[in-house]
């Protein structure tokens, strides 16, 4: 009873402490708002505004129509240039797709003898090229059916295929990349303030007053975790129904409850990796470094950038390990594919399991962790 | 001669207020040349503020200072007196480097005002040897005693033959010894520089009574002025210190009845602190030596003893935070648990540093206590208001803990201590700093709590006159014990005049021949006097100096190394990063799990299904039987494909009716939805072209077109060849950042930014020469990331390695600039680690063309990533790394590169000050 008394009240010194201090509200507010919206506007469709060129050997009607059919916002206007010319303008980054129309390509077309157009793609840009060239094909096939339908008879394909998405029918890009960044920022923000908070106390000696005043260890843990959880899931909470729901119109399937209740539980996990790594680090550079070399592979291999199936096998078992990986999974699921409890369970429960054993390790830490710092 | 010689400093209706409360206010004041002059007051009534702005540390804000006849508001006379004035700052070892050594320091503090090796040797040998520290040389300050600290400030201040010396409590927190040394020494120099004038403050009557002139101040405002004789003289008291309260006004002199103690009762109760053989060791070595003694229950036991020689340890101890490596310990009877919450409730500790929260006020701090130890609400009120009356915090319960005097700071720190009333008390030593009334009233106080309420009080100080106020002390000394008895005896024991003389006979006694006695340094620093070089005119003193740049460039990279941890994590934690990364990411998307609704269950429908199963790109999972079940295994990520084949397909086929099938593709993440429409009709198209080359129609009837995609500088199209190459621009930015950003604020946080205030460096000279470390350490990190890409990655570096390695060097000034930049906008190593992290990671990860190049990018994403020097060096190592890019090819990048670096340093500049406000 005691014990709760003191986690509360400790707990609300924490607050005070962040609330006073404006550079970091402003920046939790930043986190929140300006970088979220950026970057989920910044990706607004899979191929977007990527450069083309056109070298057209052919100058016929049919190779102006292709080149014709390339537009915003998907590609920029497509430039014109000569085959001569290529290398040197993707050596320079100028276009990331040049297209080569060969002479007689109409006529050839015309006459059914399947003339060769060549795409040269800059492969440096991984997806924008792997997506940039399935559009193109499509474009080129599209332009050259509809010029041969009119030309000759109509062409019978013996099996249709009809593509639909789920859970986001039109592809609308902003969605994921919000979220997505919504997640990243969130375990930035709760590690850092958590870790930061510990260390501060370290740095300034008032970690030994507490540890000599009648608080356990897990009580002063506890005060920073709720205390620092609150701050990040308030502004989580406005800004997922503010900018994500409102501004940025994405529509969250699942129940908003339990996608509360789940973000709480991950709170907690990532607030214990932030403890733990202010036990193991001396300094504050100490920390920012050991920091930055969890969040950086929080951020990159938890789904939100390369699926987690995609992962080489190596990796897979390490990402395990990372409760960024299952809040992701967890998140994805309740906003997009509107799932319920009986379908996340395992998340979360995995989610609270890591939060719990880098809790428990912290704590076990924390007392030596001030001992050798003298 | 005072009246013949100008004024060392004139001050003129100065006036200095912090967040609109005034620290000095309307002050007017000539201070006399080539005199010790001393400021005398209680806490926080403008000392160091006055002290601050004549040493032009800081910001003059309105009003007139001269100080050696240049006028302080006023840059340029500023940067010319700045070299004959020496500051040093309060609190222990303050502007020294912690991880430096002795000789290191000195050599730094040299190097600042342009002194040849030669000429920094000499000094420093002289200086050493006049201040006893010869032997320590290659000892770290951050491990010298508190005395030995306050002495190497001294040298390093005298390094440069000062014209004026401002010592800002010079001697708080230092033992009597190393006290009595501090000041010969201080005699001695002015032997040799007669014409040097010296500004002290300090809380010493004793010292001040040897002054030549005293300044009393209270509340912002000069009370009098005259040498000591006459200020005793005016007030009619025999001694200064009550000569000083009588100058205060009637409400502070406190009262003024002499302190009586009455004996202490013994008693045959069990002691209430029982220490059997304590000892404690660090590593090699042992901080306490088998310490013993007991301690009655009531009594106050006094602890004194140099700095460093283990009093801080013992106390530490017996409270629980250090574990003991030999002995046993007792308090009330049971033996130390650092687990027994019931003994702390009953023990109240304040500790040597401050510790409180300084972003909470007085009030808040008070009540926040109070509820940690669980008062009842009005009783809780009721205490604090007692408190805060007994201890004269009633004018500042709403000022942050931080914003105090120091010896506000300590009477907080002491009324927390004892909020809960505990039956134990151990103080390490409270009164530092905290001035002589206020002192008093603090003692009349531990009296009450001791003889009343039986309060045992554990008490370690440096003060002579509170230990003969203990009824025992107990004298330390390199972690043991020297003697321990009444405070009379010890007097007489020695046949000393007085405890102080007791004491420092004790302690010679116990440091033995060894070590020069004080008597013969004051003689070594006559005996070599100093070359008589003229300070002033020295080439480079003035204006910009590569020695000073190169300096602070020196200092930093030994602190660097000297934290192999840090170095540790910055290069082994790169190397790492780029692994986990480099394999981590593969944009590659692959083994997608799908499954099949087979509503026809046909040859035909297998056949088309076939050719899922055959793809490497998916992974096949046990069939649908529902829309009902296609829909909830979409939902629960089972699956994230789902090909659906109409009933009657085969039938419909082989009639020519065209049948359609469906692909119902996962589009919450809609890149990889993307992709997978991409497979989907590839796989989709390879059936037609088998199905129609099966019933021997000829396929170009089908694809009229032949599109042949050639994937330029990545033919095999494998994300290694970009992601590789890139993720060493990830890493280069935020780690020299991050560590840059950390070193900045570090500097402000522990204050050796003063040293920049008050010396002739300028702002370059400081930001580059603490950049120029972290650039090469970016520069090593660049090594190691090439050659991990290249060899472990097996990404061959195809083109210009000498444009790679300019473009890095460009690059790693960038990261560093902005680095510096941040911290020159946050105060505090958390709010910098913060700042940095938030501002680098989104836009070096999303908008600098890591994943999407920043040209397809919309909005401020990619206005950001156009303006983040990351963008080009990420284009710049895909260039030579993988499109095998010569130097001209890529010399955009590197111009563009080459702007970021100074560009950030200049803005840095701006934003630095020169003083503090």
């Amino acid at each position: 009873m005691w014990g709760w008394a003191n986690i509360f009240w400790l707990g609300t010194k924490e607050l005070r402490s962040v609330l006073l201090d404006t550079v970091m509200v402003a920046l939790i507010v930043w986190a929140f708002s300006f970088q979220i919206y950026a970057r989920s506007v910044a990706i607004s469709e899979s191929v977007n505004n990527a450069s083309i060129a056109i070298v057209d050997e052919d100058h016929s009607n049919l190779s102006r129509a292709v080149a014709n059919a390339f537009f915003p916002p998907y590609f920029k206007e497509p430039h014109l240039i000569s085959s001569t010319e290529v290398d040197e303008a993707m050596n320079q980054d100028r276009f990331m797709f040049v297209v080569v129309i060969p002479p007689g390509f109409e006529r050839d077309i015309r006459e059914g003898r399947q003339p060769t157009v060549q795409i040269d793609i800059d492969a440096t840009a991984v997806t924008q090229a792997s997506l940039g060239s399935s559009y193109i094909q499509n474009i080129i096939r599209n332009e050259v059916d509809y010029f041969a339908s009119r030309a000759n008879e109509s062409t019978a394909y013996p099996v249709i295929l009809v593509q639909r998405r789920a859970f986001n029918p039109n592809g609308t890009g902003s969605w994921f990349s919000a979220v997505s960044a919504l997640l990243d920022n969130l375990t930035i923000l709760t590690i850092i303030l958590t870790g930061a908070a510990l260390l501060r106390e370290r740095e300034h000696g008032t970690i030994e007053h507490l540890l000599v005043m009648p608080l356990t260890s897990f009580q002063i843990v506890m005060s920073k975790v709720w205390a620092n959880g609150v701050i990040i899931l308030t502004t989580f909470s406005l800004s997922m129904w503010l900018l994500v729901e409102g501004l940025l119109d994405v529509p969250i399937a699942g129940s908003r409850l339990l996608l509360l209740v789940g973000t709480t539980l991950y709170l907690f996990a990532a607030a214990a990796i932030g403890i733990f790594l202010g036990t193991i680090a001396r300094t504050m550079a100490q920390f920012a470094l050991l920091m930055m070399m969890v969040i950086i592979p929080m951020m990159l291999l938890s789904g939100g950038m390369t699926p987690i199936e995609s992962q080489p096998e190596v990796i897979q078992p390490l990402t395990w390990f990372l409760p960024s990986r299952h809040y992701m999974a967890f998140a994805q699921a309740v906003i997009f594919r509107g799932a319920n409890l009986g379908i996340v369970w395992p998340q979360l429960l995995t989610i609270v399991g890591l939060g719990s054993i880098f809790f428990t390790a912290s704590l076990i830490l924390f007392r030596r962790s001030i001992t050798i710092s003298k | 001669m005072t009246d013949n010689t100008p004024p060392v400093a004139r001050i003129q209706g100065v006036t200095h207020t912090y967040r609109q409360v005034a620290a000095v206010n309307n002050v007017t004041l000539d201070i006399p040349a080539g005199q010790v002059v001393g400021l005398l007051g209680p806490d926080g009534v403008g000392k160091s503020t006055v002290l601050g702005l004549i040493a032009g540390a800081r910001r003059l804000q309105s009003g007139q200072l001269q100080v050696l006849g240049a006028d302080m508001a006023s840059a340029a006379h500023r940067n010319r007196v700045c070299p004959r004035i020496a500051y040093m700052p309060q609190g222990l070892g303050k502007n020294l480097y912690a991880e430096l050594s002795v000789v290191e320091n000195l050599d730094f503090f040299g190097k600042l005002f342009s002194q040849d090796p030669a000429e920094r040797r000499s000094r420093i040998e002289r200086l050493t040897t006049a201040t006893g520290l010869y032997p320590f040389l290659q000892r770290p300050a951050g491990k010298l005693s508190g005395g030995m600290k306050q002495k190497l400030g001294l040298c390093c201040s005298l390094i440069h033959d000062p014209d004026l010396l401002i010592l800002d409590e010079p001697t708080t927190g230092v033992d009597p010894l190393s006290r009595r040394q501090f000041w010969e020494l201080i005699t001695a120099v002015r032997r040799d520089l007669p014409s040097m004038s010296v500004i002290v403050s300090t809380a010493y009557m004793d010292e001040a009574e040897g002054f030549d002139w005293l300044v009393a101040m209270d509340a912002g405002q000069v009370l009098d002025t005259g040498t000591p004789q006459a200020l005793k003289n005016r007030t009619g008291a025999d001694n200064l210190e009550s000569a000083f309260v009588r100058l205060l006004p009637e409400g502070k002199r406190g009262s003024r009845h002499r302190l009586d103690i009455p004996p202490l009762e013994k008693s045959a109760a069990a002691p209430a602190i029982v220490a059997r053989g304590l000892t404690r060791r660090f590593g090699q070595f042992t901080a306490v030596d088998n310490v013993s003694f007991e301690i009655q229950a009531g009594e106050i036991f006094g602890f004194l003893g140099s700095n460093g020689c283990g009093k801080t340890t013992t106390m530490k101890m017996l409270t629980g935070l250090l574990p003991l490596t030999d002995g046993e310990a007792f308090l009330f009877g049971k033996p130390v648990d650092a687990g027994d919450l019931a003994t702390r409730r009953r023990v109240g500790f304040m500790s040597q540093s401050f510790s409180l929260y300084g972003e909470l006020t007085v009030a808040q701090n008070l009540k926040l206590h109070a509820r940690l130890f669980h008062l009842l609400p009005a009783k809780a009120a009721e205490r604090i208001d007692t408190l805060v009356e007994r201890f004269g915090l009633g004018a500042h319960t709403d000022a942050t803990a931080s914003s105090l005097p120091l010896g506000m700071r300590q009477r907080l720190s002491l009324a927390v201590a004892i909020i809960h009333e505990p039956e134990m008390l151990i103080l390490d030593e409270p009164t530092s700093g905290v001035d002589p009334v206020a002192r008093d009233e603090f003692w009349e106080l531990l009296v009450e709590l001791s003889r009343c309420d039986k309060v045992t009080i554990f008490i370690s100080t440096h003060f002579m006159n509170e230990a003969l106020r203990c009824d025992r002390i107990s004298l330390m000394h390199e972690g043991r014990v020297l003697i321990c008895g009444e405070p009379q005896q010890l007097v007489e024991a020695r046949a000393a005049n007085s405890l102080e003389d007791a004491f420092i006979g004790y302690l010679q006694e116990a440091i033995g021949p060894t070590t020069t006695p004080p008597e013969t340094s004051t003689e070594a620093g006559t005996a070599s006097s100093p070359p008589q070089v003229s300070q002033q005119s020295r080439p480079g003193l003035h204006g910009f100096s590569l020695n000073r740049l190169f300096g602070y460039s020196h200092l930093e990279m030994i602190e660097v190394i000297r934290d192999p941890v840090r170095m540790g994590f910055a290069l082994l934690g790169s190397a790492i990063l780029l692994i986990v990364i480099a394999y981590g990411i593969s944009l590659d998307v692959e083994d997608l799990s799908y499954a099949a609704l087979d509503l026809d269950a046909t040859p035909e429908s297998r056949q088309y299904l076939s050719n899922f199963q055959g793809s490497r790109y998916f992974v096949e999972q046990p069939p649908i039987h529902s829309k009902e079940e296609l829909d909830r295994r979409l939902q629960s990520n089972d699956i994230t494909l789902a090909i659906e084949i109409p009933p009657y397909f085969g039938r419909a086929l082989r009639r020519g009716d065209t049948p359609t099938v469906s692909a119902w593709i996962d589009g919450a993440n809609t890149t990889r939805a993307g992709t997978i429409e991409g497979y989907v009709t590839g796989v989709h198209a390879y059936y037609l072209a088998q199905y129609l080359a099966g019933k021997g129609i000829d396929a170009s009837s089908i694809t009229r077109v032949s599109l042949e995609p050639r994937y330029r500088y990545n033919p095999s199209f494998e994300t290694i060849y970009s992601i590789g190459p890139k993720t060493p621009a990830m890493l280069l930015l935020l780690i020299p950042a991050i560590l840059m950003a950390v070193s900045m604020a570090r500097e402000k946080e522990i204050g050796t930014i003063t040293n920049f205030h008050v010396t002739p460096t300028t702002r370059l000279e400081f930001l580059i020469g603490k950049q120029l470390p972290y650039i090469a350490i970016g520069m090593v990190n660049f090594v190691i990331l090439t050659l991990l890409v290249v060899f472990l990655l097996q990404v061959p570096l195809k083109g210009s390695l000498l444009a790679l390695s300019l473009g890095a060097l460009l690059y790693v000034s960038a990261s560093t600039g902005f680095g510096l930049l941040v911290s020159s906008l946050t105060n505090s190593q958390v709010a910098a680690v913060f700042a940095t992290t938030i501002l680098t990671l989104l836009p070096t990860i999303m908008f600098s063309g890591f994943i999407q190049p920043t040209s397809t990018l919309e909005g401020g994403g990619r206005l950001i990533g156009t303006v983040w020097p990351a963008t080009y060096y990420m284009h710049l190592s895909v260039a030579t790394f993988t499109k095998g890019l010569g130097f001209l090819e890529v010399s955009r990048d590197l111009a563009l590169l080459a702007l970021f670096g100074p560009a950030f340093v200049a803005t840095t500049a701006l934003f630095l000050r020169k003083q503090e406000t």
